[in-house]
């Protein structure tokens, strides 16, 4: 176990640094210069080539990047080119409120996502099951925008139940969550509720009845504990969804998270701040998956550790 | 021998622009802001977009300024604004009395510091290029020597500025952001965070900034004009979309949507009786333009240049865009002074166009590309001038970009025939019709990665641009040599001017102030010092 868990990290840390190689790359080709960004357009040449030569952006391509690496390994992210700020700070402001989001997101996909898909089993081909299929089939298809922008003129606008966009208490968290938790429920129900049919299908079950349980008892006791086993493990692998699905959701709901941050900083090529939000999220998004395949064993003895 | 000027700012002053703001409105109150995108940073040296401008406009203030609601120039913390005759030496005064944030005073060393902080090469200011006529610009910008050396103290309240060219637009040049006073002890206490906690002597101070989603504004009780702001707090909600903005509007929760009214629900708006007296129109100080490369053939002949001027159908584009503008004849736009009321341009006549091709040898029209940014609505206008185009025979591809590749393909010589500028350039940096040649007309700016995108070069009219810039004092005179100078490059024909955007600022019932102030040529989208709360008593 240990030995495994070692490797993984290994695994993951290389995964990282290829990440940043490839992030780094890629703003480097982007074609335009942030020198030229940071000056403005009403800077002369020679003060295009000054901020060239003080952020090094003259230097070769290997020089910037270990430079960048060397700095990453000493917990030095760098400066944001236009708000001149560190960008580990500019992070960590707005960190908490990003996984605040997510944590309430997965919550409510897990909530509307289980009930559906059990729903749909037990009544499965019927009316109900058809419509919830429909519902999860929209949920999945629709645009976070539009789904976003929806629920605040109904909810918030038209019945004002909730705050028109913002931050702060429970009540502003409740339409970000569902819009981000929407498209992960449509999902988790098709998979809650094919997973609910195999295990309905199983011997134990045929088992259970013949032993006089109860519907109700087979279903909470026997089938779901089998049919969520791999829900759980895709929770993990959601987080790169989630992390997609943030910059749109924030963005419409104005709420003050990371998602933001990227948007702004790929607007203006503010090199340092998109490679820090992207290891935060590539970081995010290893661990995620680390961390499925470590639970997964334990929930699930089938399931042995390599 | 000094002989004293009266700037032409002082003597406006004098004649009633200051009537069209309400000096007596109440005092008191708040109003709530929005904006999609997080301010950048609030030090005046670094901040350069539409956002921050106008908030470090209220935070801080420099020796220059101009009058509510206009584009007429102003002493701000300057007491007096003296040009010896040859117009190289501007001494200016201070007020007596006028406090930093932090409670000290504002002193002349603090001038001196400022002006060398934004020009010195390692506070990377984008606006240094803007302070060039300053006696011992090259050097210091240039990262050698011991400062500014044609800034010198004289006394406490006295600075003295030496330019080494004589150069009317200076006092413009010191009413930009990049001009505010600055207290050296904040600035060095703070260093790089100094965007992050700004200390000016503006009307308002930051109380609060929580990033991605509130910054606070709070009245400066020491501010040297009595009476001013009228507001005791405006507070900047960030990170709303323009749509949800537009939602917190009508729910009372805002009062200026800070990125305007979203382009899909313009109409929609516009023609609510609702908002019939919440809408205030105005000009803008941009122009938007094609351009055509004059060194690429066959862009290097004027007739087909000329010819291309009169193939555009300018109202049909005004009216694609929900008429947001009126119709371009000249490069500068017509809230500028030395715009020519009279002149007509090239009216849109087809058939004169295509005659006037053929003559200059291409009846069969030819092949050729328009850049455009891929931002809405550009495509779209590049699609009609396009369709334009082929009326007169000439096959236009349209390169759709992202707007750096755009800007880095009209910074080439050879590589972008024609772009429509629309999204880049150019908005007036101060209102001064000097700002809109050197960059993007002059023969300065015609160098690879420059703006001059038509790399159109005439050095007669260069010339006659220097000396116009140099009739310090002979305001009228001056705007007459650029209103011919502007006349006689459309002789040249290196642009097509298409239109000139109009600004519509919309605001709830809770504040309220001449329209001037929602349209404000300097402040974008509102003049937040001089608006007030009808609530306020």
């Amino acid at each position: 176990m240990w030995g495994y868990l070692l490797r993984r990290l290994f695994e993951s840390a290389l995964i990282l640094l290829g990440i940043t190689f490839v992030t780094f790359i890629l703003l480097y080709l982007v074609p335009a210069d942030p020198a030229r960004q940071i000056a403005g357009r009403s800077a002369t040449a020679e003060t295009v080539a000054n901020i060239r030569d003080q952020l090094g952006l003259n230097d070769p391509l290997f020089v910037q990047y270990w430079r960048y690496l060397a700095g990453l390994f000493q917990g030095d992210m760098g400066r944001s080119y236009l708000q001149r700020a560190e960008v580990a700070s500019l992070i960590m402001a707005r960190l908490p409120a990003s996984l605040m989001l997510m944590v309430t997101a997965i919550v409510t996909e897990l909530i509307i996502g289980l009930t559906i898909g059990v729903v749909a089993a037990l009544r499965r081909n019927k009316p109900a099951d058809h419509s919830l299929m429909i519902f999860s089939f929209v949920a999945i298809s629709a645009p976070q925008f539009v789904i976003g922008i929806l629920l605040l003129y109904v909810f918030a606008v038209q019945l004002g139940w909730f705050p028109i966009g913002g931050y702060g208490t429970w009540a502003h968290f409740v339409l970000p969550s569902v819009t981000l938790g929407l498209l992960g429920a449509g999902w988790y129900s098709r998979m809650m509720r094919s997973s609910m049919i195999e295990v309905l299908n199983q011997d134990l079950v045929r088992t259970a009845r013949a032993k006089g349980l109860s519907k109700l008892r087979i279903v909470t006791r026997h089938v779901m504990p089998n049919a969520i086993l791999p829900i759980i493990a895709m929770i993990g692998i959601d987080i790169g969804l989630f992390m997609s699905g943030i910059v749109v959701v924030e963005s419409v709901f104005g709420w003050p998270g990371i998602g933001q941050l990227a948007w702004q900083a790929i607007q203006r090529v503010d090199i340092p701040v998109i490679m820090g939000v992207t290891m935060v999220s590539a970081t995010a998004i290893v661990l995620g998956n680390l961390l499925a395949d470590l639970v997964a064993p334990l929930i699930d003895p089938r399931i042995k550790t390599k | 021998m000094k002989k004293l000027l009266l700037s032409s700012a002082i003597a406006l002053t004098a004649t009633g622009a200051l009537a069209q703001v309400d000096q007596d409105a109440p005092q008191g109150g708040e109003m709530v802001v929005t904006y999609q995108d997080d301010v950048a940073t609030l030090d005046p040296a670094i901040g350069y977009d539409w956002q921050n401008w106008s908030m470090i406009k209220s935070l801080f203030d420099g020796l220059m300024g101009y009058e509510p609601g206009t584009t007429t120039l102003r002493n701000e913390l300057a007491e007096s604004h003296e040009i010896s005759e040859d117009g190289l030496t501007h001494t200016f005064t201070l007020k007596d009395g006028i406090m930093f944030h932090n409670g000290r005073e504002v002193t002349a060393e603090d001038v001196k510091y400022s002006l060398e902080r934004v020009t010195d090469p390692e506070t990377r200011s984008p606006g240094a290029g803007f302070f060039s006529m300053i006696d011992g610009f090259d050097t210091w910008n240039a990262g050698e020597g011991e400062g500014l050396s044609g800034v010198s103290v004289t006394d406490d309240k006295t600075v003295e500025i030496t330019l080494s060219r004589p150069d009317a637009t200076f006092g413009h040049v010191m009413a930009l952001n990049f001009a505010s006073i600055v207290p050296q002890e904040a600035v060095e206490e703070a260093g790089e965070d100094f965007g992050r906690q700004p200390v000016g002597s503006g009307a308002f101070q930051l109380a609060e900034w929580t990033p991605g989603q509130r910054l606070v504004f709070e009245a400066f009780e020491d501010y040297h004009r009595a009476g001013v702001p009228k507001l005791d707090q405006v507070t900047f909600n960030i990170g709303l979309d323009p749509t949800v903005a537009l939602l917190r509007l009508q729910n009372g929760d805002a009062d200026v949507p800070g990125d305007g009214i979203p382009p899909a629900q313009f109409l929609q708006v516009v023609n609510d009786a609702e908002y019939e007296d919440q809408i205030v129109e105005g000009g803008q100080l941009q122009t938007g333009y094609i351009t055509m490369n004059t060194q690429m053939a066959p862009f290097d002949n004027v007739d087909v240049r000329k010819a291309v001027n009169m193939a555009i159908n300018k109202d049909r584009i005004v009216q694609m865009i929900n008429n947001r503008a009126v119709p371009a004849n000249q490069p500068l736009p017509p809230t500028m002074p030395g715009y020519a009321e009279d002149y007509e341009g090239y009216a849109y006549d087809p058939e004169a166009a295509q005659q006037m091709l053929a003559d200059a040898g291409f009846a069969d029209g030819f092949d050729t590309e328009l850049y455009v940014m891929n931002v809405d609505p550009n495509p779209r206008i590049a699609q009609a001038i396009q369709q334009d185009l082929s009326q007169i025979g000439i096959n236009a591809e349209i390169r759709s970009l992202a707007q750096a590749n755009v800007i880095a393909a009209g910074g080439e010589e050879d590589q972008a025939p024609m772009i429509w500028s629309g999204g880049m350039a150019w908005i007036a940096d101060f209102p001064d019709p000097s700002n809109f040649y050197g960059p993007i007309l002059g023969c300065a700016g015609a160098t690879p990665g420059g703006w001059n995108w038509s790399w159109y070069c005439n050095e007669d009219i260069d010339q006659r641009a220097a000396e116009a810039d140099a009739m310090v004092g002979d305001e009228d005179g001056r705007e007459e040599a650029w209103r011919q100078i502007y006349l006689d490059i459309m002789e040249d024909a290196p642009w097509v001017p298409v239109f000139n955007e109009q600004r519509f600022t919309l605001h709830s019932n809770n504040v309220t102030g001449d329209d001037s102030l929602f349209v404000d040529p300097v402040h974008i989208p509102v003049n937040y010092d001089y608006i007030y709360s009808t609530e306020a008593q």
